[in-house]
């Protein structure tokens, strides 16, 4: 219990400390490694909570792909950011103020309902192991029967948004030489050649 | 001993340096984006606590649509961002007003 108590203290101090290195380094670079290092540590919150296959899925998708994703665009931009980071020092006092009060009311929220709502009681997280069923069969058994029309929607919604950045990114160059299969399969020997009889001693005038 | 209170609380301070992200940098759009994604792995804490804490998996459903609407977020949001870039050659935000349809 005390190490599971020191694991979560550990990771709960890197996401958080890592979230706000995200918003407060000067290299975007280096913001997005620090929110590569914040999933990391949320994915480990994950795995103590009995959660595994979504923080397998948090790795996956936000460490692997939207990560990734973002260190492509930052790097792929040539854009002076220290030029984009003034006004820092101005709007650091009214968002320090927005910011603790609503993380004071959160957190006051959250603890009344931890102490006094539904989930009263229930001081340790019901694991799934329990209950003999692993995590990943538990969620699969209920997305594929019970949500399995929100589970094709959310494949359509990831189409759509693929469909959306490859139009939106898509640049269609002039000059640029295609194959155009139709000109190809349209072509007839009548178009495609010419029968010369050429008399003897001269060549073919191109 | 760790409770749910502890797991929320680490999700509202997450949440809120996301709200405070979008505060301080308004101007980078690249950052805004990302304090966007924190405040999505904060919502997803949140569901993920409430699930394991009372033996429900539907929590642990609904943090997978939440990541999955956030990463066509990134990939739409990103996409944008670039033909922005292009078209401006910088991607000061402030500008974005000039755009006009």
């Amino acid at each position: 219990m005390a190490l599971q108590a020191i694991a979560f203290y550990v990771m709960a101090a890197a996401t958080v400390i890592a979230g706000f290195c995200v918003v407060s380094a000067r290299n975007p670079v280096h913001s997005v490694l620090w929110l590569i290092l914040s999933f990391f540590s949320a994915a480990g919150l994950f795995v103590l909570l009995g959660a595994e296959f979504l923080a397998m899925l948090l790795v996956v998708v936000y460490v692997g792909a939207v990560a990734v994703l973002f260190l492509f665009v930052v790097m792929m931009l040539d854009v002076d950011f220290a030029a984009l980071r003034q006004g820092f020092a101005r709007y650091m006092p009214l968002g320090l103020l927005v910011a603790m009060f609503l993380a004071a009311e959160m957190v006051m929220v959250s603890t009344a309902v931890a102490s006094r709502g539904a989930a009263k009681g229930n001081d340790a997280p019901m694991a799934a192991a329990h209950s003999g069923v692993t995590n990943a069969e538990a969620i699969g058994r209920v997305l594929y029967t019970d949500y399995v029309y929100f589970f094709q929607a959310a494949g359509l919604v990831l189409l759509v948004a693929m469909i959306g950045a490859i139009v939106l990114t898509l640049r269609h160059k002039p000059g640029v030489r295609r194959q155009i299969i139709m000109n190809q399969v349209l072509r007839t020997p009548k178009s495609g050649m010419t029968l010369v009889n050429p008399k003897v001693g001269e060549g073919i005038d191109a | 001993m760790i409770g749910l209170s502890h797991y929320l609380a680490v999700a509202a301070i997450l949440f809120t340096i996301g709200v405070f992200g979008i505060f301080v940098n308004r101007k980078t759009i690249i950052v805004i984006l990302m304090s966007v994604e924190l405040m999505l792995l904060a919502v997803n804490i949140n569901l993920v606590a409430f699930s394991v804490f009372l033996g429900n998996v539907t929590g642990q459903i609904f943090a997978m649509f939440v990541l999955t609407v956030a990463a066509a977020e990134a990939a739409v949001g990103l996409a944008i961002l670039v033909t922005f870039f292009r078209n401006r050659g910088d991607i000061a935000v402030d500008d974005a007003s000039v755009m006009k349809g």
